[in-house]
């Protein structure tokens, strides 16, 4: 019976060998993705852990917008958010099981101080026998312009849809980034967990979706704002800011019965204008017919330089809930398709984000930087480990001298054509407003994208208003997005 | 070779070869330093209990310490005096895993949360490691010869299936977390199931060691497997129809699992046929798979091991002893510092996840470990015994905790579905706790016969006698 045994020897062996090799699977291999908060939030385990130990501060210019305050309840840390709504796109929240939003996802590992990038400042906290502390993550934000852009949409009502997002132009630094409605980070962050689930379930719940960030995850068409990519095209193929361009009141659409016609069925004057005037007026009939003459393709292509038709370029919001949305132009589009698509409708689709990178490549000289939010990873005693570096995006999305004459012909707008309420005394602003037809049975939304000062951009800014519940004839990119762009450069430029 | 030939030449015949002249030293003292070793992990352990949730050895210590140091050494005195030539390592091994169990049993009741209110299942389960400690000396004093339980096949195999069927009685069956394999008697409940492992080890053996013969016949050659003759397969086929109904009756996927796997391994260990593997494993999947299609708890335990993530996914359970060992990492959150009462039952079925969770996969290799060598000196005793009877029973007890290991392990930590059934000395569980130190002291009791130079023969010539005086020394 002695080899039988044996070889019950040997399976018995598999089997505990199989046992360790699973277990090892189990607590090493697997160990890290089932003790992420951002994987598995439901880990209460790792939840708990995390409300108990000090977790590293969201900063802005030196100021925390998220940090861990010392607290005598069951925990002994809470998370709290001093600005509250006004950062909460940003922050995001940080939660015991709901997860995690915003930078406090995307950021989990360094504000827990787990990065590799902190691994030396966590040795020496071992070795020194301190607590482990999380490392600090520095934005990009400038928390005046966030400030402006914050109360410039709340100045239009608490429940007001819209989005603001600033952009530097030569580093793609994002300088402001705002969604509205917004909500409390506070109300999700609390240690009392049926209040916190039950304010969860309601910001789920609320049609105007309040946990969604507009800025990056709404496409809508960008009406007239996209006049900037098509009188980008244009200047790219030959038309210069004086070309004769065709003005007049309406647009005959090839292959079809149809007219393209102005904004309130207004002409755009004599026959034939000049491209910046046909920009300072927003003439769709002369936009049309660049749009027909240069095709859809050519149109397609200058938007894509810009960053149309990607959604890979963002990642620093990226949570559970949140993704960059794709700006698009629109496939198959056929020849009256052109010319709708030209003035930014048909199915043009894009992101506040996307908008501001628009503006942003202008000013930049035709190079479009990547956009981004986190500027530094810095230890619990705030030295520098990593700055991140700038990246470009396109580096020649339009030459540089099609930049200029499009740069000219954006001030031409704020100083004499529809973006008048843009000015601001004393430096040279370059703008755009834009007025999107979207259903009839539902307000139009106002688009505005501007740069200051217009020789040397300092800051881009995107604004938004997609439904401000005033009536209907009020509504337009200058007279309700054009304020707040304004009042955002207004922040960055005065120091 | 004949196969008679065979067996023979395993009894103490004048003329074997050299190496059954090897003469096995007692090796007390190194049993009694092995203790004190595992004395020390188990008393160590309870007092970082202390220290972790705490912050403060346990004012019960001394008593606790002292009286887990009174049972092994009354074990191993036991041994000493009934059993000298024992294996030195089992006691060790079982006394550490003890003593671990027992400490982490207590950490679990000092945990603010998830066990019953005012529970203390340590000092429960102290006085039940006292009830297997002195079940273990019973056995280890009353019975000198093991041959002796061969008389008890029948009895055996009688009373085991007895005790299985007795959950099944209303008034005193009772269902416990959906398994019904718990009697209530006043005061009293235990899970028969765990005495009739012991019992129905005895039982295969008698009759194996019996039928062994007839059961090797060879029937029909397929792919170079000899397959059992058809009138041949009565027995299996009444052990995997008792296993069926523990199933589908009782709903102890578990026990079934075991019961029919350890007498599958006892029936190819007796006959050396591999054919009854073709035959067992046939019978065991389409077993499985029938109770896979008609019971919806079999239907929920492989759901839940497929995709525990998954959403409604029913294995709660699962899923936070996983989280808990991937806490526990390489190294573990430390005892007591740790949150393994998240888990429910995390001091029983899932005893094992909480260690993980506390000592890290440092120590749930280090228990796993302690295991195989537990069923490697149980099946090294069976190598080396000399008699049919107990080497099966050697090779049966050891099998019993392999595949107790394996399905409980492999199951909490999801290597295979989840089946309830006790982690051996760790959980939390009297009638575990006792049939466990009764199946080491029987193993002993056999490893004692096996390590025992054999008695002298007065018709060996004297040449061969004077040899094993020198072996001896």
């Amino acid at each position: 019976m002695n080899r039988p045994i044996r070889n019950l020897a040997i399976a018995c062996l598999i089997m505990f060998l199989a046992l360790m090799i699973n277990a090892t699977y189990l607590q090493y291999w697997q160990a890290g993705s089932l003790t992420s908060l951002t994987k598995h939030p439901d880990n209460v385990r790792v939840a708990d852990a995390a409300f108990d130990e000090p977790r590293g501060a969201i900063l802005v210019d030196g100021r925390a917008i998220a940090q861990s305050t010392k607290s005598s309840d069951r925990y002994k840390f809470l998370r709290t958010y001093p600005e509250g709504a006004e950062y909460a796109d940003i922050t995001g929240y940080f939660t015991r099981t709901l997860g995690l939003g915003g930078i406090e996802s995307t950021q989990n590992s360094v504000l827990t101080g787990d990065d590799p990038s902190l691994f030396v400042n966590k040795v020496i906290d071992l070795l020194g026998n301190a607590a482990p502390q999380g490392g600090n993550v520095s934005l990009t934000i400038n928390p005046k312009a966030q400030k402006a852009a914050f109360d410039g949409l709340r100045a239009l009502g608490p429940r007001v849809q819209g989005a603001v997002v600033a952009i530097e132009p030569a580093t793609g630094r994002i300088l402001a980034m705002v969604s509205s409605p917004s909500f409390s980070p506070n109300q999700l962050a609390g240690h009392d967990f049926t209040t916190a689930k039950s304010n969860y379930d309601r910001l789920l719940a609320d049609p105007l979706g309040p946990l969604n960030n507009r800025a990056i995850e709404e496409t809508l068409p960008p009406g007239s704002t996209f006049k900037l990519i098509t009188a980008a095209a244009a200047l790219s193929h030959g038309y210069t800011p004086n070309s004769m361009v065709m003005g007049g009141s309406s647009l005959k659409l090839p292959l079809t019965t149809k007219y393209l016609t102005n904004e309130n069925h207004n002409s755009c004057g004599p026959p034939k204008i000049t491209l910046t005037r046909a920009l300072d007026v927003s003439c769709n009939v002369a936009f049309g017919s660049i749009g027909l003459k240069l095709g859809a393709d050519v149109l397609a292509n200058q938007a894509a330089a810009f960053g149309f038709g990607r959604n890979d370029y963002f990642h620093d919001l990226d949570d559970q809930l949140t993704r960059l949305s794709a700006s698009e132009f629109g496939t198959n589009v056929d020849q009256p398709g052109a010319a709708l698509s030209a003035i930014g409708q048909l199915n043009v689709r894009a992101t506040p984000l996307q908008m501001a990178m628009v503006a942003a490549g202008i000013a930049n000289n035709g190079e479009v930087m990547q956009p981004y939010l986190v500027d530094e990873i810095r230890s619990s005693d705030l030295d520098v480990i990593k700055q991140i570096p700038s990246k470009v995006l396109t580096a020649h999305a339009i030459s540089a001298a099609v930049a200029r004459e499009l740069t000219q012909m954006m001030v031409s707008v704020v100083q004499q054509g529809t973006a008048t309420t843009a000015q601001i005394p004393g430096v040279q602003v370059a703008g755009k407003t834009g007025t999107a037809q979207s259903a009839p049975s539902r307000p139009p939304y106002a688009w505005f994208v501007s740069f200051a000062p217009a020789e040397s951009a300092q800051v881009a800014v995107a604004v938004l208003i997609q439904d401000a519940n005033v009536d209907r004839n009020q509504i337009s990119g200058s007279g309700l997005a054009a304020p707040i762009a304004k009042a955002v450069m207004e922040a960055v430029l005065k120091k | 070779m004949s196969r008679t030939g065979r067996t023979t030449a395993t009894k103490r015949a004048p003329g074997a070869g050299p190496l059954m002249e090897f003469v096995h030293r007692r090796r007390r003292g190194a049993e009694l330093y092995l203790l004190v070793l595992s004395l020390v992990v188990g008393i160590g352990a309870y007092a970082a209990v202390g220290l972790g949730v705490n912050g403060q050895v346990p004012a019960d210590l001394i008593k606790h310490g002292a009286w887990l140091a009174a049972l092994v050494v009354a074990a191993h005195v036991t041994i000493r005096y009934k059993a000298e030539y024992a294996d030195p390592v089992v006691l060790p091994i079982v006394s550490a895993l003890n003593g671990l169990g027992l400490a982490m049993i207590h950490r679990i009741d000092l945990a603010p949360t998830g066990h019953p209110v005012g529970s203390n299942f340590a000092a429960s389960q102290l006085v039940w490691m006292t009830l297997g400690v002195l079940g273990f000396i019973t056995v280890l004093a009353g019975l000198r010869d093991h041959r002796r339980l061969q008389s008890f096949t029948y009895t055996a195999g009688l009373a085991a299936i007895v005790l299985l069927l007795l959950p099944l009685l209303p008034g005193i069956g009772k269902t416990v977390n959906g398994a019904r394999i718990w009697i209530h008697l006043g005061p009293l409940s235990f899970q028969p199931g765990e005495i009739a492992k012991v019992l129905l080890v005895i039982a295969f053996a008698g009759y194996l060691v019996l039928h062994r013969d007839a059961l090797a016949l060879a029937g029909r050659r397929v792919l170079f497997v000899d397959l059992p003759r058809g009138r041949d397969l009565g027995p299996i086929l009444a052990m995997w129809l008792v296993s069926l109904g523990i199933l589908v009756f009782q709903n102890d996927l578990g026990s079934s699992l075991m019961f029919f796997g350890l007498f599958l391994v006892m029936l190819y260990v007796s006959t050396e046929r591999p054919g009854w593997l073709v035959v067992g494993g046939v019978l065991f999947a389409v077993g499985a798979y029938a109770g896979y299609l008609t019971t919806a708890h079999v239907q929920a335990r492989v759901q839940g091991w497929l995709d525990p993530f998954g959403k409604d996914s029913p294995s709660y359970q699962l899923v936070q002893a996983m989280y808990g060992m991937a806490w526990g990492g390489l190294t573990g959150r430390g005892l007591g510092q740790g949150s393994p009462q998240t888990t429910p039952i995390s001091w029983s079925d899932f005893i094992l996840p909480s260690l993980g969770e506390e000592l890290g996969l440092t120590g749930v290799i280090a228990i796993i470990l302690l295991y195989a060598l537990l069923v490697e000196r149980g099946l090294r005793t069976a190598l080396i015994c000399r008699d049919n009877f107990g080497k099966l029973v050697a090779a049966g007890l050891a099998t019993v905790f392999a595949l107790q290991v394996f399905v409980v392990v492999g199951g909490v930590t999801r290597l295979i579905p989840l089946t309830g059934l006790t982690t051996p000395f760790l959980s939390q569980g009297g009638s575990s706790l006792v049939a466990n130190w009764v199946i080491v002291a029987l193993l002993l009791r056999v490893s004692d016969a096996a390590r025992r130079p054999p008695p002298e023969f007065s018709d060996q010539p004297a040449d061969m006698d004077s040899t094993q005086v020198v072996m001896m020394r």
